[in-house]
């Protein structure tokens, strides 16, 4: 039987190896503690989105899956079986669920009109319309076909996409896949320059 | 890093320098505490403050912000000097036996380098920083290293200026402490001992940073700590995946898997090619970027599918070319210049997915100016943030604006954070680590892959609509995935590893080794021909027909060294320890049996995934770095950088002195200076305050401004100030101060303390103050605009145009 860290702290949690190890029964007090939050959450694998030592940890969020279920996360931990932070985090770490769970979210698209004082709330597909309008009209006024000396260029400068420092291997592939490999972008940057 | 984080508790010494791993990365610096407690290792701690990490350390010595690189040549003086060295190491896997082309000089009076044209103030001719060649393009030698030439000699006459009593004067700091901290951090030149060195944007963020952690890597590679358990230089990296994002080419200059992008000059497929593989400098070296027509044609492949065919050079000219100036120059994209172009007006409309650079990039003044010249922006994050709400009138006060006069479109898109989505980080020790997704996004907000597909798919419909500016690469894109609007990150990753698209076979033997159809396992998989495609080479092997191994979560360690080979997946080819030839010597013996990186068995290398071929045997003579034509590692560095083949000490572009070494040629002469009225620098007799910023162990970034804890336990911004500074200026703890800049000035609490001691500097008492960057205009608490970058210059490395944020001029006063 292979028994990661994580199985032997539930057993732990459980009584049973705390009784053997310590030699008298923590069964009646365990009995008297309110049932822990996370006993009935499902738990996903995930990695610390600060700093680059990608501690796992294990976000905890209530209902087991069930169609009809909106889970919520309730809980963010280390996770104990990962070799790096085996358990622990940092005081950042161990606050993700405010992070995640927050009422700063951004839950609706915001609009900023030219000269204006406010954000507007605009409807998803309202935006992504107006969006592919303007990325159409800017590379076809400012594309560039051939440089002076008529060598072909096919480059867009005019138009830049930065890319953030959380945004996934596969995220960045597709930006540059579909920015710079499709529409020929050229400014293409991200946190690791600065 | 070379390394990565759990080896670092095989370390005998361990030098934090550049970075303060105790505050920023205080779960991975748990392996410093383990080697100090298990093996007795020493930590060194450098640093401008007497930060978290010197707290442990057993020994830390003050410096000067903006001086490191001096340190760091004072320790290779140290090291030639007194002989620590690890002579056998150095003559095996470095360039220190190569000869140095005739013509070659350094001028120590005046600190340029030849090639300088004193009249245009740049390097106009780089052909002398070069190797001696034979008939066959092959680099000279000289196995003794006594030639006048081989770089060994250069070398040490090089560095003989690097005194203790020079060092202390540049870095401020005291002989003493530095001959103390320089025999601990040379101690490791012994076979049997290994010495680590920890950074991160202490180093990176100067205008000499590229040569400052090119000077570390040759003092890694004199004591012979590269390539062993316990060793290496290892960046520790500030973000879950600024790793990832530079391997999958979100950078102006790289195509993912670091090809370098085709240049105006490239017309052709081939030409591309061959301006871009390097040829060999030594006879059967394995010269591993010879490979790059597969690379570079399998990521066609990726892109363009069946559109890219042999007739239109696997869509080639699909994709674009880095225009250059007139005079030839390759245009630079960079970040800073990318922000100089768009205040400008030369840059329309901009994407930001998750950035923030009204707080991150340098010179906010500067970024909010060109913000406001642009027609659009469109901006994906998590919660509103500086850059987002630039128009806002007390943002936009900053650079004398109301919102009324600016005409930017701006779209604030709610996007999924880590949580929402699945997908894999890279983190600093190459760890490409799957991470699962948890909880769907609050209300209306989507996935940057659904946010990224539907604006493209919406672009390829006008297009198709309506026609337009060369819609071909457009309409070849290869978007195949079953959902395409929403494409699965899994399915991404198979085409970032890539797969056969006919059946392959084995170079060598003539057997299928891989159906059409299949995942590529091995790097030698992927073909020139378009039989395959990839992606990103570097992830080849990560996803095979086993299955997605950033996925994989065993911690079995046969090495007892934390190895962990079957966690998720080490890139490249699953490699932990970069270099890891160099951990045995000539014959294949490790340097240290209690610490085995490879070992020869007599018929192939076993231990980490050998970074050489693994049956060639040590008496063939493979170097035993394989990325590089010369097959070892560089002390000179040939031809590839703007300022120089060796590491010199220059002063930030604003210094409270003169370079002591060559006051004439004070500041890096490679250095391209931007032009706009609000490119200026500050002087010491105004500025005469040294200042640096920093980072706290409750805050990352200018995220977690919203989260209550965080804001609790750090609510806001304030200024460390040496005491004997604030006696000067009448300044108690908790008092109010301003710190100006030529840029800017920011205001803030005064934090009085001893962290930060006065220095003599040049025979004058020099002041250094810092501050955190963590706040701004948008999040909980106090937030009051203080903007960290709004002081910064835009001075940027030469090399890697990172911005100069640490060692600029300040004023200091009480409000």
């Amino acid at each position: 039987m292979s028994l990661t860290r994580r199985d032997f702290v539930k057993a732990s949690t459980l009584g049973g190896v705390a009784a053997s190890v310590l030699g008298f029964d923590l069964a009646p007090a365990w009995a008297q503690v309110r049932a822990l939050k996370i006993a009935r959450t499902t738990e996903t694998r995930s990695t610390c989105p600060y700093c680059s030592v990608s501690c796992g940890v294990i976000i905890h969020t209530t209902g087991d899956r069930s169609r009809n279920v909106k889970p919520t996360v309730v809980h963010v931990e280390g996770d104990p079986d990962h070799p790096i932070n085996q358990g622990t985090l940092c005081p950042k770490g161990i606050t993700l669920k405010q992070n995640i769970v927050n009422d700063r979210r951004l839950t609706k698209v915001r609009y900023r009109a030219p000269g204006s004082r406010a954000w507007e709330e605009k409807p998803w597909d309202w935006a992504i319309d107006r969006i592919a309008r303007l990325v159409k009209d800017t590379r076809d006024a400012h594309f560039i076909e051939q440089d002076g000396r008529g060598r072909t260029l096919n480059a867009l400068t005019a138009l830049g996409v930065i890319g953030g420092c959380t945004d996934t291997n596969e995220i960045n592939y597709l930006l540059v896949k579909a920015f710079r490999a499709g529409l020929g972008v050229i400014p293409i940057e991200q946190q690791s320059r600065i | 890093m070379t390394n990565g984080w759990t080896d670092i508790r095989n370390a005998d010494v361990i030098l934090a320098m550049g970075g303060n791993p105790a505050e920023n990365h205080p779960v991975g610096f748990r392996f410093v505490m383990e080697a100090k407690r298990n093996r007795d290792a020493k930590l060194v701690c450098v640093d401008p403050r007497f930060n978290r990490t010197a707290a442990v350390a057993d020994q830390f010595v003050q410096l000067r912000a903006g001086t490191d690189i001096a340190f760091l040549c004072g320790l290779i003086h140290h090291a030639l000097e007194e002989e620590r060295y690890h002579a056998e190491y150095v003559r095996l896997f470095t360039n220190a036996t190569f000869l140095v082309k005739e013509g070659y000089a350094f001028d120590e009076t005046r600190g340029v380098f030849s090639g300088w044209d004193e009249a245009k103030k740049a390097y106009t001719d780089t052909s002398s920083w070069a190797y001696e060649l034979d008939g066959n393009g092959f680099a000279k030698a000289d196995p003794m290293m006594r030639h006048p030439r081989s770089v060994f000699q250069v070398m040490k006459k090089f560095y003989a200026r690097y005194t203790p009593k020079a060092v202390a004067n540049i870095c401020g700091c005291n002989e003493q402490d530095f001959l103390k901290a320089a025999d601990l951090i040379t101690s490791t030149y012994t076979p049997e001992r290994a010495g680590t060195m920890m950074y991160a944007l202490g180093w990176t963020h100067h205008s000499h940073s590229v040569q400052l952690i090119h000077a570390a890597a040759m003092l890694q590679l004199l004591l012979g700590n590269i390539g062993r358990p316990g060793g290496g230089l290892n960046a520790l990296r500030g973000h879950a995946n600024i790793q990832g994002g530079t391997d999958c080419g979100m950078a102006y200059h790289n195509l993912p898997g670091y090809i370098p992008i085709p240049k105006a000059d490239h017309q052709s497929l081939d030409a591309f090619v061959k301006a871009v593989t390097p040829k060999p400098l030594r006879a059967n070296e394995t010269n591993f970027w010879k490979n790059t027509d597969r690379f570079a044609v399998s990521q066609l492949k990726a892109y363009y599918g069946a559109a890219a065919t042999r007739q239109n050079e696997f869509g080639y000219s699909f994709h674009p070319r880095l225009p250059q100036s007139a005079a030839g120059a390759n245009e630079n994209w960079s970040w800073a210049y990318i922000f100089d172009a768009m205040y400008r007006g030369r840059v329309e409309g901009l994407f930001s997915f998750g950035m923030n650079p009204v707080s991150n990039g340098p010179h906010s003044r500067k970024a909010i100016s060109a913000l406001t010249k642009l027609k659009w922006m469109v901006v994906a994050e998590n919660f509103e943030q500086e850059t987002a709400a630039f128009w806002r009138d007390d943002i936009l006060a900053l650079v004398d604006k109301k919102p009324e006069d600016v005409q930017t479109e701006v779209f604030l898109l709610p996007a999924a954070n880590f949580a929402e989505k699945d997908g894999s980080f890279v983190n600093s020790a190459r760890w490409i680590q799957w991470k699962w997704k948890a909880v769907d996004p609050p209300g209306e907000a989507k996935p940057d892959q659904e946010i990224i597909a539907r604006i493209f798919l919406k672009v390829r419909e006008l297009y198709a609509k309506e026609g337009g500016k060369f819609p071909e690469p457009i309409r070849a894109l290869n978007w195949w995935y079953s959902n395409a609007t929403v494409p699965s990150l899994d399915e991404v990753a198979k085409e970032i590893n890539g797969w056969a698209l006919a059946d392959l076979r084995d170079e060598k033997t003539g057997a299928v080794a891989l159906k059409a159809g299949q995942q590529l396992a091995r790097f030698a998989d992927a073909r020139a021909d378009g039989t395959t495609l990839s992606g990103n080479w570097l992830y080849i092997g990560m996803y095979t027909d086993a299955g997605n191994l950033a996925q994989r979560r065993s911690f079995g360690d046969a090495s007892g060294l934390g190895r962990y080979p079957d966690w998720a997946f080490a890139w490249p080819a699953n490699r932990r320890i970069l270099y890891n030839r160099c951990s045995a010597d000539a014959e294949g013996r490790p340097w240290d049996p209690t610490r085995i990186g490879v070992a020869w068995n007599g018929a192939r290398w076993v231990g980490d995934t050998p970074d050489i071929t693994a049956d060639s045997p040590p008496g063939a003579g493979l170097g035993a770095f394989m990325m590089l034509p010369e097959g070892v590692a560089r002390l000179f560095v040939p031809g590839q950088f703007a300022d120089g083949p060796w590491s010199e000490h220059y002063e930030p572009a604003e210094s409270p002195v003169a370079n002591p070494l060559h006051p004439s040629h004070s500041a890096n002469p490679a250095l391209k200076l931007f032009t706009t009225e609000f490119d200026v620098l500050g002087t010491p007799d105004e500025y005469p305050i040294v200042c640096t910023t920093y980072r706290l162990t409750e805050h990352f970034h200018y995220w977690t401004k919203n989260n209550a804890y965080s804001v609790q336990l750090q609510p806001e911004f304030f200024v460390e100030i040496p005491e004997e500074l604030a006696r000067e200026k009448g300044i108690a703890k908790g008092d109010r101060v301003r710190v100006t800049s030529a840029r800017g000035s920011i205001e803030g609490k005064a934090m009085v303390t001893r962290r930060i001691r006065p220095m003599m500097v040049g025979g004058k008492t020099t002041y250094q103050i810092g501050f955190p960057i963590h706040w701004g205009f948008l999040g909980r608490g106090q937030q009051k605009g203080s903007l960290a970058n709004l002081l910064t210059p835009t001075i940027v490395d030469p090399n890697s145009f990172a911005p100069e944020y640490k060692g600029f001029l300040v004023k200091l006063e009480k409000v």
